[in-house]
C-alpha cells in the first residue's frame, strides 16, 4: 500500500528524531516497562508495612515511607499498573466510539450529522472534570466507573476530529473517482476515505494519553477513583496532602504523573512529525 | 547624460550601489541571490529596475534599506548621499527609513495593517520620526497627506480600515504613508502589479507628479516594461541576480543589446500596425539553487556560443549602455527581431 | 456582525437545555433509584423526607413529567438541597462564588500576562534558547497536576522559605472585610483597610500563580503561533520600512493582530481554570466553589455534585458566548465587514 511505503521511507530519515522526541520515547518505554513488569522487581510490596512510619528518604527507602509505613518508591512504581492500563482502555474506547460517530456523521451528513454534532457540542459544554465527577459519583466511586466517566468526557473530541477529516477527504478527487466507478457507500467510506483519516487521531491520542492519566489521578485525588490501599498516583497525592510536612509522600507520584504527561506529549510531537502531511 | 552608473556626481547623486552581493543561508547551504550589482539614482531622476519574478530586484532594494533578515549576508557598498549604509546598525537605518527613504509595496491589501485605520497608519509614519507631533496634529497631517495623494473625502477615509477601501485607494494610502516625511528617495516595488489596468495609469501619474513636486529620486521596480518605458529616465534590467543591461531609457528601448532585453521588448504587444505573433522567451528563469554556469541566460539564448556556458560576462560599456554579454557588439546593431518565429529552438546546452 | 451575535445568542438556550438534560439523564439512569441521589442513602428510611422529595421533584410521575419539573425547578433556581450543608445548593454556590471568582480572575491575569509575554518572546527568538525555554516552561505548566504543584510550591515558598503565606484567603486570625462584592481585595479597599488588602493579595499570589501556570501553556502556544504567522505578513515589512523600531513593530503591529485569535483561547482557558479551581482550592483551603465540589464528591453529596456540574457548564457556555461576541467587536473585519 502506498501508505505504508511512505511511512517506511520517513523512518529511514532521522529528521523527526529530535532530543525531546527521543526523551519522550524513553520515558514512555520506561513506564510501559514498569507497568508490565514491576510485579517481578525486587522491591517492597506496595501494600506491605515495613515498620517505620513517615520515614524521610534514606538508603533503604529512596522515597521514604508513608503514614502506614509503606515504601513510597515501590507504591509509585506500582501505580503505573493502575493508571496506564486504564488510560489505554479509556483512549481506545473514546477513539472507537468517537471516530465511529464522527465518521458516520461526516459521511452521511444531514440528520445523522446534526444529531452527532449536537451531542458533541453539549458534552463539550461541560468542563471535563465536572462531568467526570458527576458521572463517577452517580455510578459509584471506583476506578472502572471513573474510566467510564472519562470515556464519556473524551469521545466528543475524536468525533469532531474524525468528522472534520472525513469531510475534507470526501471532497478529494480519488474519492469522486471511486464513486464514479461505482463503489458502494460502505466501500467508499472504508476503503477510500477512512485510511486517510487516521493521522490526526493518532497524533491526538498519543498526546492525550498523558492528559487522561492526569484526569484519572485528579478523580482519585478527590476520592472518586481509586480507593485505599490501591497505590494510585492521585490517591497517593491525596494522602500526601494530609501529611504536608512529609513532602516525599506526594513527591513520588507527582513526578510520575509529570513525567508520563511530558513523555507522551513529546512522543506525540514525534508522531506528528513522522506523519507530516507533506509526505502523504 | 553619462551611462556610467559608477560616477561620483557629488550632491546630485542620491543613491549609489556598488558591487552589492546578497547571500541567503538556507538548510541546503548558501544561496546567492544577487551579485555584482551596481546602480545609481540621482535627485529628480527615475530609475526603472526590471526583471522577472525572482531575478533579485526586490532583494536589491530591501538590502539597501536593511530590511533583509539578519541571517542574510550582504557585501558591497550602499551609499546614500555619500553616507555608507551597508553594515549600519538597525537603529540608525530605522531613522532613515520612512524619513529620507520611503518604500511602497506591491500588494496594498497585505502591506497595510488590517486592524489600524488608514489615518492612524499614515500618522504613525510621521510620529515615529517626530516625537513632538501630538496625536491630533498627527491626524491632521495624515488627512493632508491623503489629500495630497488625491483620495476624495480624506477626513472620512482616514477613519476607515484598509478593507473598506478599493485597491487603488489603498495604494494611494500607502504612497501617502511613504511620502509623509517628504523623503528624498522613494522606492516603489511593483506599485501597480496588484491593480486594475485603469488604476495603474493613475498611480503612475501620481508618482510622477509627486516626484516632480518634491524633486525626489524614484526607483520603480517592475516586471512590466511598458510601465517603465513611460516613466523612467534610466533603466537597469536584471536577470538571475545580475544586472544584464543598464542605461538611459531611450537607448535601451531603441537599441537593446542584451538578448534578454531584446526578448523582453519583443514580447511587448505593439500597438502600431503589424500584427505579428506575440513571442515569449522560451524556457523560464532559473531558480536560485540551480543557476546555469557562465552566463545565466545562455540556456534560453538563441545567440549563445560555447563561451557563454563557461565564462560569466562582465557588465561593460558598449556604445553608451552597460551590457553583460559576450556578444553585445555583434548583436548591437542587428535589428530588433522576434526571437523564435522561425522555429529554431534555443540552445539549452551550447557546447559546440 | 449583529447577525453573528444573534445566531450565537439563539444557540445558547438550546445548549443550556442540553446540559440540563444530560444532568437529568445522569441522575436518573445511573444510580438505580433517583431518590438516593436526592436525599442520600441515610434518609431512605425516613418517610417524611421521602414524601417531601417526591413532591418537590415529582418522582411518582412519568419520566417526561419529571423532566419538566426538573427543568422548571432549575429555572427558579432550585438546584436541590445539599446533603451535607442542608442548604439549597444554589445558595451554597452563591455564597462561595466570589472566592472562586477572585481566584480565577487573578489566575487569568497571571496566566495571560506571562503567557502573552512568553509567546511573543518565543516567536521573536524563534528556534533559539529563549524560544525553547519559554515553550518548555509553558509545557510543564500544562502537564503538572495542579493539586500537586500547589502542594510542592506551598512547601517550598511557605514552609521552607517562608516568603509567602500559607493556605486560606487571609491569615488565620484576620477578619474578612465587610461584604461588598465578596472579593477581599476590593472589599478591603472599599473599607480602607490596607493591611487586609495587602494580606489578601499576598494570599492570592501562590494559588493564582499555580493556576495561572496551567493556563500559560495554551495561551503562550497560541500567541507564539499567531505571532509567527503575523510576523511573516507584508505589513510588518512595511512598518519596518516606515522606520518603526523593533519593539513598536512587535507590539503595535504584530501583537495587535496576533491577539485577535488569542481572544478565543480566553473562553477555552476558562475550562482549564475551572478544573484547576476544583483541584487546587482544597490544597489552599480556599472556600470557593471548587473546594465545595471536592467536599461534595468526597461525601457523595449528589445534589451538590449535580448542582456544581450544571452551574459549571452554564458558566462555561456563558464565557464562550461573551468571548465570541468580544471577538466580533475586536476584529474590524467582522465589525465592519
Amino acid at each position: 500500500m502506498a501508505e505504508s511505503a511512505s511511512i517506511h521511507a520517513t523512518f529511514s530519515r532521522p529528521r523527526w528524531l529530535t532530543a525531546p522526541v527521543a526523551a519522550g520515547a524513553l520515558i514512555v518505554l520506561f513506564w510501559a516497562g514498569v507497568a508490565l513488569t514491576v510485579q517481578w522487581w525486587p522491591i517492597d510490596d506496595p501494600v506491605a508495612f515495613v515498620g517505620k512510619r513517615l520515614a524521610a528518604p534514606s538508603e533503604t527507602h529512596w522515597l521514604g515511607t508513608d503514614a502506614l509505613s509503606r515504601d513510597v518508591l515501590s507504591r509509585t512504581l506500582h501505580g503505573a499498573q493502575h493508571s496506564l492500563p486504564i488510560a489505554l482502555v479509556v483512549i481506545l474506547s473514546a477513539v472507537a466510539i468517537g471516530a465511529t460517530l464522527g465518521a458516520i456523521g461526516g459521511f452521511l451528513g444531514g440528520l445523522a450529522d446534526s444529531a452527532v454534532m449536537r451531542l458533541v457540542d453539549i458534552t463539550l459544554s461541560f468542563p471535563p472534570i465536572l462531568l467526570a465527577m458527576a458521572v463517577t459519583a452517580s455510578l459509584g466511586p471506583g476506578l472502572w466507573h471513573a474510566a467510564i466517566a472519562m470515556i464519556i468526557v473524551w469521545w466528543p473530541i475524536y468525533a469532531r476530529l474524525m468528522r472534520a477529516q472525513v469531510l475534507a477527504v470526501r471532497e478529494r478527487e480519488h474519492v469522486e473517482a471511486a464513486v464514479a466507478a461505482g463503489a458502494s457507500a460502505p466501500r467508499t467510506l472504508f476503503a477510500h476515505i477512512l485510511p486517510l483519516c487516521w493521522s490526526p487521531i493518532l497524533i491526538n491520542a498519543t498526546m492525550d494519553f498523558g492528559q487522561v492519566v492526569l484526569l484519572i489521578a485528579s478523580l482519585s485525588f478527590i476520592g472518586l477513583g481509586a480507593s485505599p490501599p490501591t497505590p494510585e498516583w492521585g490517591q497517593m497525592i491525596s494522602e500526601g496532602a494530609q501529611k504536608f510536612y512529609q513532602w516525599w509522600i506526594a513527591f513520588g507520584p507527582g513526578m510520575a504523573i509529570l513525567s508520563v504527561v511530558l513523555g507522551f506529549n513529546f512522543l506525540g510531537d514525534g508522531v506528528r512529525d513522522i506523519l507530516d502531511p507533506r509526505t502523504q | 547624460m553619462t551611462p556610467n552608473a559608477a560616477s561620483d556626481d557629488g550632491d546630485a547623486s542620491l543613491l549609489e550601489v556598488r558591487d552589492l552581493e546578497v547571500t541567503f543561508a538556507t538548510a541546503r547551504g548558501e544561496l546567492e541571490a544577487i551579485r555584482g550589482v551596481d546602480l545609481a539614482v540621482r535627485s529628480g531622476e527615475t530609475l526603472g529596475l526590471v526583471g522577472e519574478s525572482g531575478c533579485g530586484k526586490s532583494v536589491t532594494m530591501l538590502a539597501v534599506l536593511g530590511l533583509l533578515p539578519p541571517s542574510v549576508r550582504i557585501k558591497g557598498s550602499i551609499r546614500f548621499r555619500g553616507m555608507e549604509l551597508a553594515g549600519r546598525p538597525q537603529k540608525e537605518l530605522a531613522r532613515l527609513r520612512g524619513a529620507r527613504i520611503g518604500m511602497i509595496f506591491q500588494d496594498p491589501m497585505t502591506a497595510l495593517n488590517p486592524v489600524l485605520t488608514i489615518g492612524a497608519q499614515v500618522a504613525e509614519a510621521i510620529r515615529i520620526h517626530d516625537t513632538t507631533v501630538t496625536a491630533r496634529k498627527g491626524a491632521e497631517r495624515a488627512v493632508e497627506m491623503l489629500k495630497l495623494v488625491a483620495i476624495p473625502f480624506p477626513e472620512r477615509r482616514a477613519l476607515q480600515y484598509p478593507h473598506e477601501l478599493s485597491g487603488g485607494m489603498r495604494q494611494r494610502a500607502m504612497i501617502a504613508m511613504a511620502m509623509a516625511n517628504e523623503p528624498e528617495l522613494l522606492i516603489a516595488d511593483e506599485p501597480t502589479t496588484a491593480l486594475d489596468v485603469t488604476v495603474q495609469a493613475q498611480i503612475i501619474e501620481l508618482l510622477r507628479r509627486l516626484q516632480a513636486s518634491h524633486r525626489m529620486g524614484l526607483v520603480l521596480i517592475s516586471h512590466d516594461l511598458g510601465i517603465v518605458a513611460g516613466t523612467a529616465d534610466r533603466v537597469a534590467i536584471m536577470y538571475a541576480g545580475r544586472i544584464v543591461e543598464r542605461g538611459a531609457v531611450e537607448d535601451i528601448f531603441d537599441r537593446p543589446r542584451h538578448p534578454y532585453t531584446r526578448g523582453l521588448l519583443a514580447s511587448l504587444p505593439k500597438i502600431d500596425g503589424q500584427a505579428t505573433r506575440l513571442t515569449a522567451i522560451e524556457g523560464s528563469p532559473p531558480s536560485l539553487a540551480a543557476r546555469p554556469s557562465g552566463c545565466a541566460f545562455h540556456p534560453r539564448c538563441r545567440h549563445a556560443v560555447a563561451r557563454c556556458a563557461t565564462q560569466e560576462p562582465i557588465l561593460r560599456d558598449v556604445a553608451g549602455t552597460a551590457v553583460a554579454c559576450h556578444l553585445a557588439e555583434s548583436i548591437a546593431d542587428a535589428a530588433l527581431a522576434p526571437m523564435a518565429t522561425d522555429g529554431h529552438p534555443s540552445h539549452p546546452n551550447a557546447t559546440a | 456582525m449583529y447577525r453573528y451575535i444573534i445566531r450565537r445568542l439563539i444557540a445558547m438556550p438550546l445548549l443550556l437545555l442540553g446540559i440540563v438534560s444530560i444532568a437529568f439523564l445522569i441522575t436518573h439512569f445511573t444510580k438505580g433509584d433517583p431518590l438516593i441521589s436526592i436525599i442520600g442513602e441515610r434518609q431512605m428510611d425516613n418517610p417524611i423526607v421521602i414524601a417531601a422529595a417526591k413532591a418537590r421533584w415529582g418522582l411518582d410521575r412519568s419520566l417526561p413529567e419529571q423532566y419538566l419539573i426538573y427543568v422548571g425547578n432549575l429555572l427558579t433556581g432550585d438546584l436541590g438541597t445539599s446533603l451535607r450543608t442542608k442548604q439549597g445548593v444554589g445558595l451554597d454556590l452563591l455564597q462561595r462564588l466570589p472566592a472562586t471568582l477572585e481566584l480565577v480572575v487573578a489566575a487569568m491575569l497571571v496566566g495571560s500576562l506571562i503567557g502573552v509575554t512568553l509567546g511573543v518572546a518565543a516567536a521573536h527568538y524563534r528556534d533559539r534558547a529563549a524560544d525553547h525555554f519559554a515553550r518548555l516552561f509553558a509545557l510543564i505548566g500544562s502537564s503538572l497536576p495542579v493539586f500537586w504543584s500547589g502542594l510542592i510550591l506551598l512547601f517550598i515558598f511557605w514552609y521552607t522559605l517562608g516568603v509567602l503565606p500559607g493556605p486560606g484567603r487571609l491569615d488565620t486570625r484576620s477578619m474578612a472585610p465587610p461584604y461588598v462584592t465578596g472579593f477581599y481585595t476590593i472589599d478591603s479597599l472599599v473599607a480602607g483597610d490596607l493591611r487586609i488588602f495587602a494580606e489578601s493579595i499576598s494570599h492570592l499570589i501562590l494559588p493564582a500563580c499555580v493556576l495561572g501556570w496551567a493556563v500559560m501553556g495554551i495561551i503562550s502556544r497560541l500567541v507564539r503561533a499567531s505571532m509567527l504567522d503575523v510576523l511573516n505578513q507584508d505589513y510588518i515589512l512595511a512598518a519596518r520600512a516606515k522606520g518603526a523600531s523593533e519593539p513598536r513593530v512587535l507590539v503595535n503591529h504584530a501583537l495587535r493582530n496576533a491577539l485577535i485569535p488569542t481572544l478565543t483561547i480566553v473562553g477555552f482557558s476558562f475550562a482549564y481554570l475551572i478544573t484547576g479551581a476544583v483541584l487546587s482550592e482544597a490544597i489552599f483551603s480556599w472556600p470557593g466553589m471548587g473546594s465545595y465540589a471536592v467536599d461534595a464528591a468526597r461525601n457523595l453529596d449528589y445534589p451538590a455534585i449535580m448542582g456544581v456540574t450544571i452551574v459549571g457548564g452554564a458558566a462555561f457556555l456563558l464565557t464562550n458566548l461573551v468571548t465570541d461576541i468580544a471577538y466580533a467587536f475586536v476584529d474590524p473585519r467582522i465589525r465592519f465587514g
